[in-house]
Formats: C-alpha cells, sequence, structure tokens
C-alpha cells in the first residue's frame, strides 16, 4: 500500500514535533507557520486543533511565526492558511492523537478502537482509564514523521470546526495591551529613522548634518554603510524629527522623477514586456461570428495600511535576532542572509503582530533596515517605524494593469473564443528571487539579482489571476505582458491581478448580455454549467430581490459580478446598489459565497466583508499619483473609503459545513464587488466606465461626453 | 529640562522633557509607557491617537505636551479592564468588531465621546463622529453595531 500523500505544509515540514506538545499538564501547544495578520488565523488553528486532538480549545495555545522550531510555511498569503495550513495542521493532530491511543492501547491491552479520548483525558467503552495526553506524552516520540494515516474527524464529529468562535486576539487589543511590534521594547533599545533613498541607483550627494541635528531637538547620531545612511537615538521624537527634516537636508544623485503620465495603465503599452500565451493561438478571423473588445485599466493601488511599518532588531554574540510584522519569516530570513552576507543559521526572525497589511507592505522592508543598522552597531537593540509619509512612498505598490478582453460571440449571443491580454508589472515583489529588500538597494557590494519572477499559474498566477473565466467558453486563453520596468516599485496587494480581471472580465460579461438583451444574472446562468457558480449566483439575486430587466439610466442602479477566486478557491457573488450624480454613493451590498467547509463562520464574514470595503474603497478612492516623485504621500492625497461611505453589508454562506474541504475565502470578494459596482454605475448612468477608479472627474468627463 | 504637569485617566503625572513641542503620543506612549494609544500618522489624520483631553476628543500625534499642563487626559487604558470591560468594549467583543485592531483604541474613544454628547445616536451620527477614524481592514458595520449596542447598554435598554 501507498503511503497517504501528507497536505503540502506537513509534507515539507513533516516531524510531528514541530506541530505538536504537551509542555505541562492541561496544556496542548500547536505552532503554525501562518501568521495573524488580523485575520483571525491562529483563532481557526485552534479550532483545528482542539477538534483533531478532542481537547477543550482554552487548552490549545497557538504560535507561530519563528524561524527556530516550528514548520516552515513560506508565506501567509493568498487566502492559503486555512485551505492547505489548517489541513496540514488537522493532519498532524490526526497522526499525534493515533500515536497517543495506540500507546495507550498497548498499555490497557485493549483494541484501539475501544478507546475514545474526552478533553485530553482517555476512556475505554465510556470509562475513564487514569491516562491523559499529559501523563502518557513522556513515553511518546514526537519526533517521527507525520504517517498520514490517521483519519481526519467526520464533519458531523466536529464541535470547534464550524462554529464561530471569538478571535483570541482580540480582548487585548480592545484594552489596550502591547499586542503590536510598535509596543515591543527591549532593554537598551535605540530608535532610528532611515534616511531613504529615493529610488534604486541613486547615490548620496550632500548632507547637512548640522541642519538635521538642529531640526531633532535631541541627541542623535548618524549611522552610513554607501547609500543607506540612518538616524539613530535614544529619543523617538528626535529621531522622528530628524527623518522628516533629512528630507530636505540630504540630497542624491540619479534621481527619477516620474510623470503623471507613468501612473495611468495605458503608460505599460509600448514597454519592454516578457510575453507569454496561456491557451490556443488567438483565432485570426472570426469565423463568422460577432466581434466584442473592450479595454479596462486600474492604476497603481497602495496596501495603505493603518500603521507605517516597524521593525526591530539585534546583533550580539554573532547572531542577528529581527522582529517584523511581516508574512514569511522564513523568506525573509533568506533575504537577510544574502543582503548581509550572514550565514542564516545565525539569524532569528520572529513575527509579532502589526496592522493589517494586505500583502507586501513596508514590513520586510522595515525589518531589513532595523537588522543593516544593528549590524553597524553591534550589541544595540534597534527599532525603527518609518515614518507616514514614509510608508506611502516606499511601500511596494499593486501594479498598475491594463487588460484587453476580445471576444468572438455566437449567434445565440454567448461567447465561444475569450482572450484576455494584460499589460502589467510583476505581482511577485517579495524579498528573494530577483527583488531585494530596500536596504540592500543602498548598501554596498551586493549582488546581481536574478530577473524576478511573477507568480507562477499553479500557485494562482499574479497577473494573470482570475482572467480566465470561469464560464463555459469552448476557447480561452490569456496573452500575458509582464512590463519588466515599472515606474513605482511593485508586489503583492490582497488578490494580485484578480481586481482588475475580474472586473473586465464581468463587466465585459455584462456588456455582453447587454447586446444579447439578456439580463446579466440570466446571462452567466445561461453560461455556467458549475452547480457551486450557480448557487452563489442565484442566492446572491434572490438576496438582494433581483428584478430581471430593471429600467437604468436614471442614476440609480444594481449590478451583479461573479468570480471563483483563483477558479479554484471560494465561489463569491456579489449584487451592489448605489447611485450616482457626481459621486458615487454605495447603498447596499449583498454578498453570497461558498467556501466550502469554514472553520469559523464569523471570523470568514469578517474577512468576505473588509474584502467588500477595501474593494469598494479602490474602485470610488483609490490611486497612487506620481509627479516628480509618488504624489501619495498621506490620508489626504491617498484617501480611503469613510465610515459614513461604507454600505450596509448581507453577507450568506453556503453549505459552510457540508464539505471536507475548506476553500479560502480572504480574498474572494474583492474582484466581484469591484466589476458589481462597475456593472452598476453602468446600469445608473447608462454610459460603461472602464478606467478606475471611479472618480468624480471621470464621471463628469463620461456624462459631458454623452 | 521642563516639567509638566497633567493627568492621565484620573492619575496625576509629571514628565521632564527637553523638546517641549514633544507631542503627548509620544509622552503617552514613551515616557509613560502607555501604548494603548496608537500612532498611525503622526498628521492627524487617521485618528489612531484619539484621547480625551478633558472629555474632548483629541488626536494627540501633533499636539505639544505643553499645550494640555493641568489637563485631564483619557487613553483607552482608562476605560476598562478585562475583569470591567467598558460597555463600549464588551460591544466590541460581542460584535467581534475588528480585524488587525489597530484602529480600535481611537475608535473606541472617539465613540465613548460621541456617547457621552448623544446618549442615543442613528447610526448615520455614528459613522459621521467617526470619520475622523480610518479603518483600513473594513470593520466599519460591526464597529457600527458595537457602538450601537453599547450605547443601548449605556442608556439602560
Ligand atoms: S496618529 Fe494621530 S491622527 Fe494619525
Ligand atoms: S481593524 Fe485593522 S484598521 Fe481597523
Amino acid at each position: 500500500m501507498n503511503a497517504p500523500s501528507l497536505p503540502g505544509p506537513l509534507n515539507d515540514n513533516p516531524r510531528l514535533d514541530l506541530w505538536v506538545s504537551f509542555p505541562a499538564p492541561g496544556k496542548v501547544v500547536v505552532n503554525t507557520g501562518r501568521v495573524e495578520l488580523g485575520q483571525g488565523v491562529l483563532t481557526a488553528m485552534a479550532q483545528v486543533a482542539a477538534d483533531e486532538l478532542d481537547v477543550a480549545m482554552t487548552r490549545v495555545s497557538v504560535r507561530s511565526g519563528v524561524t527556530d522550531g516550528m514548520p516552515n510555511e513560506g508565506y501567509t498569503a493568498g487566502s492559503q492558511s486555512i485551505q492547505f495550513g489548517g489541513l496540514a495542521m488537522g493532519q498532524a493532530c490526526a497522526d499525534v492523537r493515533a500515536l497517543f491511543i495506540d500507546h495507550a492501547a498497548r498499555i490497557l491491552a485493549c483494541g484501539a478502537n475501544e478507546l475514545s479520548v474526552r478533553d485530553g483525558a482517555f476512556f475505554r467503552h465510556g470509562a475513564a482509564t487514569g491516562h491523559d495526553y499529559w501523563t502518557l506524552a513522556p513515553a511518546i516520540d514526537l519526533s517521527v514523521n507525520a504517517s498520514g494515516l490517521a483519519r481526519r474527524k467526520a464533519s458531523a464529529d466536529l464541535r470547534f470546526v464550524g462554529q464561530s468562535s471569538a478571535r483570541t486576539d482580540l480582548p487585548a487589543k480592545l484594552f489596550g495591551d502591547d499586542v503590536f511590534i510598535h509596543d515591543m521594547k527591549l532593554a537598551g533599545m535605540k530608535h532610528a529613522r532611515v534616511v531613504r533613498q529615493p529610488n534604486k541607483g541613486a547615490c548620496i550627494g550632500t548632507i547637512d548634518e548640522a541642519a538635521i541635528r538642529r531640526a531633532a531637538k535631541g541627541a542623535i547620531e548618524f549611522v552610513r554603510s554607501g547609500d543607506f545612511l540612518a538616524i539613530v537615538g535614544d529619543n523617538e521624537t528626535a529621531v522622528e524629527l530628524a527623518g522628516g527634516a533629512s528630507v530636505n537636508h540630504v540630497t542624491w544623485t540619479n534621481v527619477e522623477t516620474p510623470t503623471p503620465l507613468q501612473q495611468e495603465a495605458n503608460w505599460l503599452v509600448q514597454r519592454p514586456v516578457i510575453d507569454r500565451l496561456l491557451g490556443p493561438p488567438e483565432p485570426s478571423d472570426a469565423q463568422g461570428k460577432q466581434r466584442f473588445e473592450a479595454t479596462y485599466t486600474r492604476g497603481y493601488l497602495a496596501h495603505a495600511s493603518i500603521s507605517p511599518s516597524c521593525g526591530l532588531a539585534q546583533f550580539k554574540d554573532g547572531h542577528l535576532t529581527v522582529w517584523t510584522h511581516c508574512q514569511g519569516v522564513f523568506p525573509l530570513r533568506g533575504a537577510l542572509a544574502r543582503m548581509l552576507k550572514l550565514d542564516a543559521s545565525k539569524i532569528t526572525v520572529h513575527h509579532v503582530q502589526g496592522s493589517g497589511c494586505y500583502g507586501h507592505n513596508g514590513a520586510d522592508d522595515a525589518a531589513a533596515d532595523a537588522a543593516a543598522i544593528a549590524m553597524l552597531m553591534p550589541g544595540t537593540p534597534i527599532r525603527i517605524r518609518w515614518r507616514r509619509e514614509e510608508e506611502f512612498i516606499f511601500e511596494p505598490k499593486s501594479p498598475a494593469m491594463l487588460v484587453k478582453v476580445r471576444a468572438l460571440v455566437d449567434a445565440d449571443g454567448k461567447p465561444s473564443d475569450w482572450t484576455a491580454e494584460i499589460w502589467s508589472g510583476n505581482h511577485n515583489g517579495r524579498p528573494g528571487g530577483g527583488n531585494a529588500l530596500l536596504a540592500g538597494y543602498a548598501l554596498p557590494d551586493q549582488e546581481p539579482l536574478p530577473q524576478a519572477n511573477e507568480v507562477p499559474e499553479a500557485a494562482g498566477g499574479g497577473a494573470t489571476r482570475n482572467a480566465d473565466p470561469l464560464y463555459d467558453i469552448a476557447d480561452k486563453r490569456i496573452i500575458h505582458h509582464m512590463v519588466t520596468e515599472t515606474p513605482v516599485r511593485v508586489s503583492a496587494l490582497r488578490g494580485l491581478g484578480a481586481m482588475p480581471n475580474v472586473f473586465a472580465l464581468e463587466c465585459a460579461i455584462d456588456e455582453l448580455a447587454e447586446r444579447a438583451g439578456v439580463d446579466p444574472v440570466a446571462y452567466r446562468l445561461a453560461i455556467t454549467t458549475d452547480m457551486r457558480a450557480r448557487a452563489v449566483i442565484e442566492k446572491v439575486a434572490a438576496m438582494a430581490n433581483w428584478q430581471a430587466n430593471a429600467p437604468g439610466g436614471n442614476g440609480a442602479g444594481r449590478g451583479i459580478a461573479f468570480a471563483r477566486y483563483k477558479n479554484r478557491a471560494a465561489y463569491s457573488a456579489v449584487v451592489v446598489e448605489l447611485e450616482v450624480d457626481e459621486e458615487i454613493r454605495l447603498r447596499h451590498v449583498w454578498c453570497a459565497t461558498d467556501g466550502g467547509l469554514i472553520v469559523n463562520p464569523d471570523g470568514a464574514i469578517n474577512q468576505l466583508e473588509g474584502g467588500v470595503i477595501q474593494s469598494a474603497s479602490w474602485m470610488l478612492r483609490e490611486q497612487v499619483r506620481l509627479d516628480g516623485g509618488t504624489a501619495s504621500f498621506d490620508w489626504d492625497t491617498y484617501p480611503v473609503l469613510k465610515f459614513s461611505e461604507v454600505p450596509p453589508i448581507d453577507i450568506a454562506l453556503i453549505n459552510p459545513t457540508s464539505s471536507d474541504m475548506p476553500l479560502g475565502v480572504g480574498e474572494a470578494t474583492a474582484g466581484p464587488t469591484a466589476a458589481a459596482i462597475g456593472n452598476a454605475v453602468s446600469h445608473a448612468l447608462g454610459i460603461r466606465l472602464r478606467d478606475l477608479p471611479l472618480t468624480r472627474e471621470r464621471i463628469m468627463a463620461a456624462l459631458l461626453q454623452e | 529640562m521642563k516639567t509638566f504637569d497633567f493627568s492621565v485617566n484620573g492619575k496625576p503625572v509629571s514628565v521632564a522633557l527637553h523638546n517641549e513641542d514633544t507631542p503627548l503620543l509620544d509622552v503617552l506612549r514613551n515616557e509613560l509607557g502607555l501604548m494603548g494609544t496608537r500612532f498611525g500618522c503622526g498628521l492627524e489624520q487617521c485618528g489612531c491617537c484619539m484621547v480625551l483631553i478633558d472629555g474632548a476628543p483629541e488626536k494627540c500625534c501633533a499636539r505639544p505636551v505643553s499645550i494640555i499642563t493641568g489637563k485631564n487626559v483619557t487613553t483607552v487604558e482608562g476605560l476598562g479592564t478585562p475583569d470591567a470591560p467598558h460597555p463600549l468594549q464588551q460591544a466590541f467583543l460581542d460584535e467581534q468588531a475588528g480585524q488587525c485592531g489597530y484602529c480600535l483604541s481611537g475608535i473606541l474613544i472617539s465613540a465613548k465621546a460621541l456617547l457621552a454628547a448623544n446618549p442615543s445616536p442613528t447610526r448615520a451620527q455614528i459613522a459621521l463622529a467617526l470619520d475622523g477614524n480610518i479603518c483600513r481592514c473594513g470593520s466599519h458595520n460591526r464597529i457600527l453595531r458595537a457602538v450601537e449596542k453599547a450605547a443601548a447598554v449605556m442608556r439602560g435598554a
């Protein structure tokens, strides 16, 4: 018999003691390579572990995000924590429970099937045996590899999974505890700010140290290596003032000055690209069918985390310890090792919570700053916190994208051939591979980097994510032009290419429905045989009391859109109702999601709702402006949706306990929400807007053109 | 060195500073070790640093400590404790209102000020009162529900 295949992260980290331990009577510690980003993953992991081990949830502590003695699960990203990390956790716990049961059966000279576990205690035919995990633990070697043989709990036997569970991390945040990395203090710690290199290749010209010291109104020192310049001091207020002043008192050469033209996605066409064709070649003639073609664009977006990034580091006795709120402590360790020319075994990286990141923000770079300074000041713990403006300007942006949709349409109005042609920068700017940490561009003697690669299709793709419609269309292809140089540094933001791609494809579907004279809901159902897709579309239409062929063009409108995230995670359909005059006011959003087995329903709804609101903010407000530099540098120049602008949102989970397979939900609503807003605006105005964001200026311009 | 006397959460404090323009936020966090009030922007734009100064909600990241001499500052640490939570904190727990939670200290303070001035706000009034607080995670609707709930509890409804 072949050994069963282990879930990916368990296969990569098979030793059971990496996952589970019983450190003290009544206590279970489980380790996850996933980190808490405000998405509630630690709570969900505790639910999974408690169920598989048959212990109360209160016994389980979840440790996460240290590079020593923990599973390496890469990045906490892509809505994969539960879909893959949760499976690994569940199997590891099931295997551990089976080892204990086998051992207890031997001691008691009975069959394993005679035993059961209740809150950690072992029972034989319902009678207490006097044994529990903690009495048996000393005799059981967990430094063995997972077998994957233990059967996971059947859905009917789950007690915690599937129940809404209060987030374990929330109370501390409501009582103002020191939970965030920003609140960490190390003995003898100094504060630091970096004088940021304006762009890769820029060199320090002059430094007016006296002026910066005057601005600091307190003692500071300068630390420099190559073009990496930092200000360090005991008093945070002084280094913050100095950091702000340094912008005007340090000159640079080789400074790039991007123009407003470059902030638009149109600029990407005609740039140097790496081309790929995914799918069959595009037919050269229309075969007598109707042609459809439309172009959709979106600008650069900021993660705009509520808090600027923070990092701490100390280099002591030849060992570097780093504290970070990044999404992947292991990849960061690798990138730091390369940047600092230090063996990875001499580096420990700890995850500490920060504010929500939604992707690759400045966290890794802030950690690298702290590490670079710590190496220059051995022994001294260094804490760096970026200035607000620094986070906006220097965090990696989500790439601008231009998507051309071309379709051939049959006589019955349905598409038979579909092309998505995409121009985009790389969505994978994470450290490692071909990407440096920011400090690495300024430090001397750095090794040249290979060409960075886009996220592979096997991992859901980057710019191509969700460009392939799930609908029944005979021939489909993606033409991907990866633009190799972008005017701003780019990387991963929630859903990567899914939002612009779903916006393009689902607006195009509405345009085709309109041409065919069919209601958008009916049209989608007519080209979808996937039962789960149909179910979310039908459900959301019912929730919103969708009226087929409702008249539009009077300033109020409704739109629907659907996507299955990555075409393999959760299914989501969204209906948006809004009003437009000069501006868009969202009146109501409905969403139906099938995320397979849902570990924590309230947690999933929280994530789905957050995705709706963030996507609405992207659609209505957000674009990074360029004008001689990054001209979006604070909350006035990069506004996001406010409390009074957020609509009521109704979310329904479809069959959350019906399936054994959880499907990632965290990023599922962003694409459908964007497209539903686009379709609702078109319905309200009778004009199609294809360029994002849907600002007042764009709406006015479109209305004037009519 | 200059000394500044004021009170925080009902307790008198005295801090000696070289720079009398040091923002109140830095004093709370770095001199008094009260980390509940968060830094978000330093520009009075995001509301993470919201505190009550003599009962009025104020962003304190750019407020020099010198101007609060003699005044009473309330921070999130002054609201309640896990054993005796403020009704707002309890309502936020009940509604699971928050994701990363970084914005919550400031939002709790803004909400407390609102409910002191208007014990029965409509949802629209709550939203308007929180427009000075940014939540990037999209926890808005839960937060609005939690404030409504706390208002009802505080009214004894
Ligand atoms: S930190 Fe004070 S308003 Fe943002
Ligand atoms: S919960 Fe993260 S910013 Fe509000």
